[in-house]
């Protein structure tokens, strides 16, 4: 099915799925639907994330210790999809989970699971060829990062690759909440543009309502990751109904428009 | 619903090549030893540039610059003289009498790299890149470091040159090699811990990377090992290479005629593959490479990759990595830190999948014993990493003929290890 965001700005959800155990994961997924998330990104954990801060790390060290896996993500995945029919869900992923699986069985059970897209951290656009063939065959949408050290080369050479959305990294550095978001976010959407009429979703860093508004005035979807992770690890016992609070939180001051042109 | 996707080529490596590179079959795709890459930052099918998005600009900055750099005569000639006036070089190729007397085989020579300034071989690669960073105009450079050698070497060269040094170590490795952390202090690094995972080489990666991420567009990131993404397999192979350049022109001379073997190390393999890189063409000298055999064979007691390792991606490169059926990577141990990685260069793993070079471990007590046996027999005591190496040579020495030559390089001095040594040794009361 194809990924569509209904609203603008769109909220894009990100959950380190298994922490802190899946059948919590999949409480905390379908609250942050109910609460306003057009797009999930269902978090694969793994032992060595590179690109991930502090608050991913420990809630990826946590989902291992009971060895949460990429099959167990998306037999979640499909429990999920059977009770959010619209909803975009996103494996959000490194490569080595999915190597391991196989890129034709990972395509093939996220398909049958419902899954419309997938992104790999790790995985460039240069490394992609086969990613991409397989994916494609599948009628999954690959999303990439884009990156404010992107030369435009390379944003020509992503914009091509992606379907569905582009996820756009608002500034370097690892995933985590910051109090000020650079320039960087705003030019780097402005420049994106000009190779794409994908929509544009914005992450890292963002935590905030504020933030939210700011960053959905010129983007076409936000991501918010860390902040919900971190509202999980800060609310045992009462995980779902903090990150749907919060998600209400989060969307309480910008008003969502139907959006346009997809 | 989609239809099943036909197999066609490959640019990630195939089920077939993954299977066969598991099973210890040869595939076809590196069939040229001599020139096992592919293209630029392949080795057969391994190697690559796997890493986020943010770095890419980065790493093609880093080859582009390489590239010009290779062909400069004056970085070059600029990078010679610092290897010979300030590290050391060449290194000695030294005949281990007493050693070969012992043994009763093959003549052993010993590749003198610990002799070099900072005590391993690798202040080549941070000399090299050092030059690099001033060529590209940053001022902060970071580092990972296992055993410390790495760091300390890092440290040094932003001394040299003036640069601000930060360097991850994941704390089991601080409390394991206490000493080199004051000498990185001494020499003006921050050094800072790095507490999760297994709290070794593969986590201060890990943080060496993030910083990186974070850091990009001022910072180098000085890779201490023919690890991660391109173009660092490729470029700090080649500032290792002079060890055999060095090693081969000296058996030459002193033997007039090439070694039976090589025998060296490997963690992330950068003094295995400096030593074996120009011996490639020789097909008749063997090159082994030893891994850390640990104190035992299950996954989590050693870091020997080619026997329970198994193709993967890690920290921007393919090649055999130490990880369980979910593809989430192992824990390694080693009595050595810098052995002490999940996974191990590329070129290694194209090397070893073509058959040119064989991998064979040590274990722990194996490497701790060839100390003490080196120690008396010639009046060096070799790091541990590089003890792995000498463990191998006692098995193979004598089993070889007296006419036969074998170098074992010696890629580090014992100092840092003196503590862990005595720890193990249990010889002093």
């Amino acid at each position: 099915m194809p990924l569509t965001f209904y609203k603008k700005p769109a909220l894009v959800v990100y959950v380190t799925c298994g922490d802190p155990n899946l059948a919590t994961t999949r409480e905390i997924v379908l609250a942050a639907i109910a609460a306003g998330a057009d797009v999930i990104e269902l978090g694969v954990p793994f032992s060595d994330p590179v690109a991930d801060g502090p608050v991913i790390q420990r809630a990826s060290e946590r989902a291992l210790k009971h060895s949460t896996s990429l099959g167990q993500v998306l037999t979640l995945a499909a429990e999920i999809r059977q009770h959010a029919q619209s909803t975009g869900l996103i494996v959000f992923s490194y490569l080595n989970p999915v190597l391991r699986m196989g890129m034709d069985r990972f395509c093939k059970v996220a398909r049958a699971a419902g899954v419309d897209g997938a992104l790999i951290t790790d995985l460039p656009v240069e490394e992609a060829a086969e990613y991409l063939r397989v994916m494609r065959a599948y009628d999954l949408s690959p999303i990439f990062l884009a990156a404010p050290t992107s030369p435009d080369d390379r944003l020509q050479r992503i914009a091509d690759a992606s379907r569905g959305f582009i996820y756009a990294i608002s500034r370097t550095g690892v995933t985590g909440q910051r109090q000020q978001l650079a320039g960087d976010a705003r030019k780097l959407v402005r420049r994106l543009r000009r190779f794409t009429k994908l929509p544009i979703a914005l992450g890292f860093g963002i935590s905030t309502a504020e933030q939210f508004t700011e960053m959905g005035a010129f983007a076409d979807a936000v991501v918010v990751g860390s902040a919900i992770v971190e509202t999980v690890e800060r609310n045992s016992g009462r995980e779902a109904i903090a990150v749907r609070e919060f998600v209400e939180e989060l969307l309480a001051v910008t008003p969502q428009l139907a959006a346009t042109s997809n | 619903m989609a239809t099943s996707p036909r197999t066609t080529k490959f640019k990630l490596p195939t089920l077939a090549a993954k299977s066969a590179a598991r099973m210890g079959h040869p595939h076809a795709s590196s069939s040229r030893v001599s020139a096992p890459v592919t293209e630029p930052g392949r080795f057969g099918v391994y190697g690559g540039r796997y890493v986020p998005e943010t770095l890419m600009a980065a790493l093609e900055e880093l080859e582009r610059e390489y590239n010009k750099a290779k062909l400069d005569r004056k970085f070059q000639a600029r990078l010679e003289e610092l290897l010979r006036t300030y590290a050391g070089r060449p290194t000695p190729l030294f005949f281990a009498r007493r050693l070969t007397q012992k043994l009763g085989g093959a003549k052993i020579y010993l590749k003198r790299e610990d002799l070099l300034h900072t005590g391993a071989h690798k202040i080549n690669n941070c000399l090299g890149q050092g030059l690099l960073v001033e060529r590209m105009g940053k001022h902060r450079v970071i580092a990972e470091t296992g055993a410390g050698q790495h760091g300390v070497a890092t440290a040094t060269v932003c001394a040299l040159l003036g640069f601000e040094c930060v360097v991850y170590m994941g704390t089991e490795d601080m409390r394991r090699q206490e000493l080199n952390v004051f000498r990185m202090r001494l020499l003006g690094a921050d050094v800072r811990g790095v507490d999760s995972g297994s709290r070794t080489l593969k986590d201060a990666i890990n943080e060496a990377m993030r910083d990186w991420v974070t850091n990009v567009r001022a910072t180098h990131y000085l890779l201490g090992s023919v690890l991660g993404a391109h173009p660092y397999p490729t470029m700090v192979r080649d500032f290792h290479r002079v060890i055999g350049r060095e090693a081969r022109a000296q058996i030459l001379k002193a033997e007039g005629k090439l070694p039976a073997a090589i025998i060296a190390c490997v963690g992330g393999g950068s003094n295995a593959i400096g030593i074996f890189y120009d011996f490639l063409n020789d097909k008749k000298v063997r090159l082994i490479g030893v891994e850390a055999g640990g104190r035992g064979d299950a996954l989590g007691d050693h870091a020997a990759r080619f026997r329970g390792g198994s193709p993967g991606v890690l920290q921007g490169t393919y090649s055999y990595v130490l990880q369980d059926s979910g593809g989430q990577i192992a824990l390694t141990h080693s009595v050595s830190a810098g052995l002490d990685y999940p996974s191990i260069g590329p070129e290694h793993a194209a090397l070893r999948d073509s058959g040119r070079a064989e991998y064979v471990p040590a274990s722990d007590a194996e490497a701790l014993e060839a100390t003490t046996l080196l120690a008396r027999t010639e009046g060096i005591i070799p790091a541990l990493e590089s003890a792995h190496a000498v463990a191998e040579v006692l098995k193979r020495a004598p089993k070889m003929k007296k006419s036969e030559i074998v170098i074992v390089n010696i890629s580090g001095r014992g100092d840092k290890d003196i503590g862990i040594m005595r720890e193990n040794l249990k010889i002093d009361r």
